[in-house]
């Protein structure tokens, strides 16, 4: 469904991605894992538009990005960030519906609310916190509001960035089950930027791992342990020992 | 070859600050046509517009309001001062009449306009950047420069001319209350004296600059806040940059409209 051809991209003379490929298949589940710094928030920013690459091109349904329009592609996906990014200025049911009341064939507030209230107690949240502002939630019901905001419009593509970054152990279970569930029973496709393994094991079914700007390694999720590549072997061991270099 | 050294280590910092400074003001400028072609094209996002002249606008009356009441006041016992040199003392009404309209009310409600607000929008759009609420507003499709900048420099562009009028008849109740009480002028002359002598083009070209002025203090902010970066810190630096850059722009249009009003 989405295939990246050979993505470079620089800032001020450093490589960060040096011919990235990638294929993920509809109804994929694909993690992108890789130490800090090696490109993959880059990578999905590629991906997403919000960062131009030098070269190469992304297709959806085998039909370039440049051709569908950022418009169009934009419509098709949700997107759940590292801090959730809620707008602040917003309570949680105008944040939810932020896309459904101002995209194409927006609806009105009525509607858009009852569509947040679902789509809130569809990731385990309760209908009372719909009037409160972001600041008033914890971080882990922050997460879970930035991801019934991803699913609101009913997307084709999700993309997780690091999506139990900052949480405790628990929470970060609750929304990898949540990830996971979603992903199954909306049938959508979904890639995820993590370097929490835990998590990678639980949402994916296939893995990609990034080093030195390329895919240095590619397989599915219960294939990881009977890798021989040593730069995976290293990062699932977490040893500072190996071909992967500690920069600072 | 130790001369030459010595002579480029001196101009190297001068010249590329020289660079650096063209290159903010290029991009500026480009964030300025941006807007404008922006202005133009739907969606209009009309909750966002009255919310921001109620932020930036009602709640700016205040600080305004406070500050065009002394300003009018202490123009009237410096001219009364300066005027009684020549025994012009009956000029105080019609020169702080002028001095407020022309000059004093679009100049310092423009600069607390621009302490408040510009400061504030830089703030909060830089913290909306460092928090990734900007990319979120992409990938939601809705163009931060339509649904943050638009709103905000159209709000402080319409709300500033009309606090500065506010400001101007806030200044010239100051001038006339120190005049009345402290300089034993008679309420009604003073009052017949500033109207006789006031003329529209007074007022509308204060107006017009300081609606040039909102312009200035909306689009600083919006510039410094959405390309700020390095977290708090970062924040921290948009938010003077919006101001300082605001207050020294606002005092350079007002040199150039005052020539061009002259």
């Amino acid at each position: 469904m989405i295939s990246i051809k050979n993505i470079k991209k620089s800032f001020n003379q450093v490589n960060v991605l040096n011919g990235i490929n990638l294929d993920v298949a509809k109804g994929e589940s694909m993690v992108v894992i890789g130490g800090s710094g090696t490109g993959k928030s880059v990578l999905l920013k590629v991906i997403l538009g919000l960062i131009q690459p030098d070269s190469g091109e992304i297709f959806l349904e085998d039909q370039s990005l440049s051709h569908i329009g950022r418009e169009q592609f934009l419509a098709r996906f949700g997107m759940l960030f590292q801090g959730g990014a809620l707008f602040d200025s917003l309570n949680v049911w105008q944040n939810i519906s932020f896309r459904l009341v101002r995209g194409n064939g927006r609806i009105n507030a009525k509607e858009a609310r009852e569509i947040a209230e679902q789509k809130l107690q569809r990731v385990g949240l309760k209908p009372d916190i719909l009037e409160l502002f972001p600041s008033e939630l914890s971080g882990g019901m922050q997460k879970r509001v930035g991801l019934a905001r991803a699913i609101a419009s009913n997307p084709e593509i999700i993309f997780f960035d690091e999506p139990t970054t900052g949480l405790d152990p628990i929470m970060a279970g609750v929304i990898n089950e949540l990830i996971r569930e979603i992903v199954v029973e909306m049938g959508v496709t979904a890639i995820t930027i993590t370097h929490d393994m835990a998590s990678a094991r639980a949402i994916g079914d296939k893995v990609a791992m990034i080093h030195n700007g390329i895919v240095q390694w590619t397989g599915r999720i219960t294939d990881l342990e009977k890798s021989n590549d040593p730069y995976l072997i290293q990062f699932l061991k977490g040893s500072s020992s190996g071909p992967i270099k500690l920069t600072s | 070859m130790t001369t030459y050294k010595a002579i480029s280590s001196v101009l190297r910092p001068v010249g590329r600050s020289t660079l650096d400074l063209f290159q903010v003001i290029g991009k500026i400028f480009l964030f300025v046509v941006e807007t404008l072609s922006h202005f133009l094209r739907p969606p209009y996002y009309w909750k966002e517009l009255t919310s921001s002249i109620f932020n930036i606008g009602y709640l700016s009356l205040p600080v305004v309001g406070l500050t065009a009441l002394f300003t009018g006041g202490a123009l009237a016992l410096q001219i009364y001062s300066g005027g009684a040199r020549f025994n012009a003392e009956s000029v105080v009404p019609s020169i702080v009449a002028i001095g407020m309209v022309r000059e004093l009310g679009p100049v310092l409600g423009g600069l607390m306009v621009a302490g408040r607000v510009a400061s504030s929008i830089a703030a909060e759009l830089g913290t909306m950047k460092v928090t990734e609420q900007i990319d979120a507003l992409k990938t939601l499709s809705t163009h931060p420069i339509k649904y943050l900048t638009i709103p905000r420099v159209l709000a402080t562009t319409i709300s500033l001319p009309i606090l500065v009028a506010i400001g101007d008849i806030i200044g010239i109740l100051g001038g006339y209350l120190v005049a009345i009480n402290r300089l034993d002028f008679n309420g009604s002359v003073y009052l017949t004296n500033t109207i006789n002598f006031l003329e529209i083009g007074d007022i509308t070209s204060g107006l017009i600059k300081a609606s040039v002025f909102g312009f200035i203090v909306a689009i600083m902010g919006c510039y410094h806040g959405q390309n700020s970066n390095g977290g708090a810190q970062g924040v921290g630096k948009a938010t003077i940059n919006a101001v300082v850059s605001s207050s020294v722009l606002i005092l350079t249009a007002n040199y150039l409209l005052t020539e061009l009003f002259f």
